[in-house]
């Protein structure tokens, strides 16, 4: 087996193992979600080249829809989160249509921009509570049996959920359209040239990026049983764009590690230095910038690379 | 009492007027985003912040330094532009050669540190600044209310952006600044110090920002959120102008904050939006931008 495997089985024993090991389970489901949020992410600009400034609206969204079709219309849990999903897959339909007509900073700046007007709409429509969010959203059962009440099974249908989706990533970018994406990517008149329907892509990816964001959201908004508008805000969209670039963007680990320290670093600061961690945040994001734009995964495996170039004999 | 269409004069002319001087705003900092953009590829994200930086250098001065506000004016401007010089040295002048996006991200973590610094200092809630005495009071012009401060920031403002245009379009200084944006290496081999105009470039810009933040401290509660989401906006007035053209960033401002005040007379739920909802008209329809060249 390759090295690369076992540490992934490892991994993913380490996260069967976690609720027993101590480690206090709703932490866990939140950094899940949120890595499942940097995850699709990742899917958008890690593989497909495009930096959308607005990714909060498609996890907020998602988290509203979920939230509101579970507690006041009745829905089961599953359909709750496919329904959220499909919500979030629309909206990204809508969005991409428009975004990408532009790239790189112009993309960036739309993105930011639409998802503002999403932010608007969630404080304003009559069924998001405005200020005060949606709350005392029921976990429900799955498949009508399973309860989902107790931390540990919600923990492992949280955690199920985020090893798919990076299966399922991972599935993409290997994908033929996986590397049509990265020629898109690396040189965009090229794949023009050679006959792609460059913008049919790059709205695929789009839509699939702010679905599994979605899937995020609607996760989050049954683990922690509430919905706000701080899923919706743009501060959510810089978080989500900083564990990418931190964890490594464009690495299949790289988001998880990322949403990994962003999260429990709010989750130790935020008590105990107030406003200095939106400070602690930005610093990261200038030092990520200046000193190490691959990530740690990202350098991680440059520093393998060498390691193993330098352990081989030139042929 | 006059009507337009059901709505009472006065209310629009109000909101107009309104518009407008947010609309100036609009103006001077998507003037300061186009010039930095043009010459250092770079979008300012702490575009916002250093607004916000700029009213609270005026009102720190008058609370503690009893610096009034005619003073604040011109200090203001100089001791953020400072900042901005001394950030584009230390930080910035290191993405020139990368992917704009670089950039972006850079000056977005800059304005979260800025906010937070700010957050932890004055806390979240506003600080209100007075109206310097000169311009209080109001015009009574018979069919609306004009007060003073607000006919001021108009004409300042509009003076100000005239001027940068002027500069920029019309003066020797702005043919080597345009130069430099097409060709820095040839205006470089000129024997001109293309650094040392990026650099003064981004201060310039800076300054502008933080001079739009003293005109408005007045007229709005100074607080740490000020700027963050003014700059959203102002991207997308930019992205509808096209961030190319002065005169188009100018222009887009005033305008684009007048239909998002008559927005408020006629369906107030969307006035928060309306602007972005007009850029995702523009997109589909010159995706360049009203101004801009593909």
């Amino acid at each position: 087996m390759r090295p690369v495997t076992v540490f992934y089985i490892l991994l993913v024993i380490a996260g069967l193992l976690a609720p027993w090991l101590g480690v206090y389970p709703v932490y866990l489901m939140t950094l899940f979600c949120f890595a499942i949020f940097a995850s699709a992410f990742n899917l958008l600009l890690g593989y497909g080249g495009m930096l959308s400034f607005g990714h909060a609206a498609f996890f907020g969204f998602a988290s509203y829809a979920t939230s509101w079709l579970v507690t006041s219309q009745g829905y089961s849990t599953l359909a709750g989160i496919a329904l959220g999903v499909l919500a979030s897959a629309l909206l990204g339909l809508v969005v991409g249509l428009i975004a990408i007509r532009r790239s790189g900073i112009y993309f960036a700046m739309i993105t930011l921009a639409l998802s503002q007007v999403v932010y608007f709409v969630c404080l304003q429509a009559p069924f998001t509570g405005g200020e005060n969010g949606l709350q005392g959203v029921p976990r429900g059962t799955l498949f009508g049996w399973l309860p989902l009440k107790a931390d540990e099974a919600m923990y492992y249908f949280v955690f199920a959920a985020l090893v798919a989706v990076v299966l399922f990533i991972r599935r993409i970018v290997h994908s033929p359209f996986g590397q049509v994406l990265k020629a898109i990517r690396e040189n965009e008149p090229r794949a023009i040239s050679l006959g792609y329907n460059v913008n049919r892509y790059k709205l695929l990816v789009f839509v699939l990026s702010a679905s599994l964001a979605g899937l995020g959201g609607s996760l989050k908004s049954l683990v922690l049983g509430f919905a706000t508008l701080s899923d919706v805000l743009q501060s959510t969209s810089g978080e989500v764009i900083l564990m990418t670039l931190l964890g490594g963007a464009g690495t299949f680990l790289g988001p998880v590690m990322g949403a990994g320290i962003v999260v429990t670093l709010q989750d130790m600061l935020s008590d105990r230095v107030g406003s200095w961690v939106s400070v602690i945040i930005g610093a990261i994001f200038v030092v990520c910038v200046l000193a190490f734009r691959r990530g740690i995964v990202g350098e991680f495996q440059a520093l393998a690379v060498r390691w193993s170039n330098k352990r081989k004999p030139a042929t | 009492m006059t009507e337009i269409f059901g709505y009472p004069l006065p209310v629009i002319l109000g909101q107009l007027m309104l518009g407008l001087v947010n609309g100036s705003f609009y103006a001077m900092l998507s003037l300061g985003l186009a010039v930095i953009f043009g010459l250092l590829g770079v979008v300012n994200f702490a575009h916002g912040a250093f607004y916000m930086l700029g009213a609270y250098a005026a009102y720190v001065g008058l609370d503690s330094l009893g610096i009034n506000y005619w003073f604040a004016l011109v200090l203001a401007p100089l001791v953020v532009g400072a900042l901005g010089i001394v950030l584009e040295r230390l930080l910035l002048r290191h993405l020139y050669k990368l992917d704009p996006l670089y950039g972006l991200l850079l000056t977005f973590g800059l304005a979260l540190i800025a906010e937070g610094v700010m957050r932890d200092r004055f806390g979240s809630s506003g600080q209100s600044y007075p109206v310097p005495d000169a311009l209080q009071g109001v015009f009574n012009l018979g069919f609306m209310i004009l007060p003073i401060y607000r006919a001021w920031v108009i004409v300042a403002s509009l003076a100000i952006c005239f001027t940068t245009w002027f500069v920029i379009e019309r003066t020797r200084l702005g043919s080597t600044l345009r130069a430099a944006t097409e060709n820095p290496k040839l205006v470089q081999a000129f024997g001109i110090n293309v650094p040392i105009i990026v650099m003064l470039t981004y201060g310039a810009g800076v300054a502008l920002a933080a001079l739009a933040g003293v005109l408005s401290a007045p007229v709005i509660q100074v607080n740490p959120l000020m700027g963050s989401s003014l700059v959203i906006v102002v991207f997308a007035v930019v992205v509808i102008g096209g961030m190319g053209s002065i005169f188009g960033a100018i222009v887009s401002g005033l305008v684009l904050g007048m239909v998002e005040g008559l927005t408020k007379v006629v369906y107030p739920e969307a006035s928060n939006v309306v602007v972005f909802l007009i850029m995702a008209i523009v997109l589909f329809w010159r995706p360049a931008g009203l101004f801009g060249k593909e």
